[in-house]
């Protein structure tokens, strides 16, 4: 009686305990219900400017594999770079340019070639309904309309320089701001009346600025390359393989799309 | 006759001075030294330099003309709500730079009330000028000069001055034959104060004025920028900055100690 009136007890509370800890493994993304498949945290190093498409992706990709979560860590693409060159956690790389990526590579962080799966290109960002009319860089480069750009040191104003040699137009900034949204927030404040910035930036202001788009946003050495690569020694190799798949894929397409990358 | 320092605090009191002294000589070790002329002396660096020290000059002279009346105003009289006033004049040493930038942004940009009025009645442009890095800079420095001029006024005391109204000096003449000589010491060390903090600004200037060579480009902005592609050419400057930070902290010291 007594033996089994305490084995009873014993089942009673190993139930008690183990519905304890589903609830506790069930707050976590629900990965107590899918025990087959191992909890798993992919972390991806990303451009800022892919937060918005990669975000979206992100939810995506959990959704379509169970027990698997997706950490981003996003930042400018130089300090990304370096991160995973000092070896930073990171079991994907996605820069915001090939020589950002081209340090990594180097350094014998990414496992075979990264592939370049999207591009950005240089819009002139002006204020809605573009009270200045301006149509082109020659129309920006006009006495009396105050333009913005990013200082030829970083990427979107290496851009910038490139377009304008193709177009034979020599801008005189007001200002060469120290990153791209520095350029798209003179514009947003009324402060400048034309900046270059990146399509995927205009979009990210919902119409608080407008792009105008103008031939030489296609120059050489005016669209930015966006590379993704696997971090060599990750841990989650086959699930990075799986992200970059994904993000290449036409679910990757239509996000990125809709942010503004033309999607190769 | 000085006190002797219990023991304890030495500890601590090591830690604290190391804290600041020795990443300022990582940065030492970390200068590209076979380059460095080269790297301090090209035209970019020469501009910012040029720059940051003819607006921290005239940051300077704006907080002297314009905070030095208002550290005499907190310190002689009793107008009420002169303690809302004072606050109010230390903000900036509490607010982040980038916060003062973006009000600044707002008043004076084209599309703020006093910018836009500038803008539509005389066609004048605030940001992007070097006008707008001083007001930056005035921004962020007049406390430290505010501060320290009140200071020395309230350690001076009021005697000098009473004994002088008492022998029939006007109030003018009292301010400049007594008070201005009794203060002089803390007026100059604020002032020095003030121009440091003018040269270190970055947050309120970028944010507010831009960053073009030549124009609105200091050396802070500069370094900034410059860390991003030319990390040797940015440590370079760093060590220029720390040097002139160095130089004008001893001038204001040895002031004091007058």
């Amino acid at each position: 009686m007594s033996t089994r009136f305490r084995s009873a007890l014993m089942a009673g509370a190993a139930a008690v305990l183990g519905l304890a800890l589903t609830a506790c493994g069930g707050s976590d993304s629900g990965s107590g219900q899918q025990a087959q498949a191992p909890a798993r945290t992919l972390t991806v190093s990303a451009a800022a400017s892919l937060t918005g498409a990669y975000q979206q992706l992100g939810n995506e990709f959990q959704a379509a594999n169970p027990g698997t979560t997706v950490k981003f860590n996003f930042g400018g693409s130089d300090a990304l770079a370096q991160q995973v060159v000092q070896g930073a956690p990171a079991d994907v790389l996605a820069t915001a340019s090939s020589k950002t990526m081209q340090t990594a590579v180097q350094a014998g962080k990414i496992q075979g070639e990264p592939v370049v799966y999207a591009t950005n290109s240089l819009q002139i960002a002006v204020a809605p309904n573009n009270p200045k009319q301006i149509t082109d860089l020659a129309a920006m480069a006009r006495p009396g309309v105050i333009s913005v750009v990013c200082a030829p040191a970083v990427p979107c104003g290496a851009a910038a320089e490139a377009a304008e040699k193709a177009a034979g137009v020599t801008l005189t900034p007001a200002s060469e701001e120290q990153d791209v949204k520095g350029v798209l927030n003179r514009v947003q404040t009324g402060n400048a009346d034309a900046g270059l910035v990146y399509v995927t930036d205009v979009k990210s202001t919902q119409g608080k600025v407008t792009g105008v788009d103008f031939p030489q946003a296609s120059a050489q050495g005016a669209v930015q390359s966006y590379p993704i690569g696997v971090v060599t020694g990750s841990q989650n190799a086959d699930l990075a393989q799986n992200w970059i798949n994904f993000v290449r894929g036409p679910q990757g397409a239509a996000a990125l799309q809709q942010a503004g990358f033309v999607t190769k | 006759m000085r006190t002797t320092v219990p023991r304890f605090l030495w500890a601590p009191a090591a830690l604290a001075w190391l804290l600041v002294a020795i990443p300022v000589a990582g940065l030492v070790v970390r200068v590209d030294w076979p380059n460095f002329l080269g790297l301090v002396t090209s035209p970019s660096a020469l501009a910012a330099l040029w720059l940051s020290l003819k607006t921290g000059l005239a940051t300077m002279v704006l907080c002297l003309v314009l905070g030095g009346p208002l550290a005499v105003v907190l310190a002689r009289s009793s107008l009420p709500g002169l303690a809302f006033v004072r606050s109010v004049v230390l903000l900036p040493l509490v607010l982040p730079p980038v916060v003062g930038g973006l009000t600044l942004l707002f008043l004076f940009g084209r599309t703020g009330p006093v910018g836009g009025w500038l803008d539509r009645e005389f066609g004048v442009t605030v940001p992007f000028s070097t006008t707008a890095v001083v007001l930056a800079q005035t921004f962020v420095a007049m406390p430290f000069l505010v501060v320290s001029l009140e200071g020395a006024l309230r350690t001076a005391g009021q005697r000098y001055e009473a004994v002088a109204a008492t022998l029939g000096a006007s109030p003018f003449t009292t301010l400049w034959r007594v008070t201005v000589p009794v203060v002089l010491p803390g007026l100059l060390s604020g002032s020095v104060l003030a121009f440091a903090r003018a040269l270190g600004e970055f947050g309120a200037t970028i944010t507010f004025a831009g960053s073009l060579e030549g124009t609105t480009r200091t050396l802070p902005l500069l370094i900034y920028l410059q860390s991003q592609d030319d990390l040797d050419g940015a440590v370079a400057m760093s060590l220029v900055l720390v040097v002139v930070a160095i130089g004008v902290i001893v001038v204001s010291r040895t002031r004091d100690l007058r």
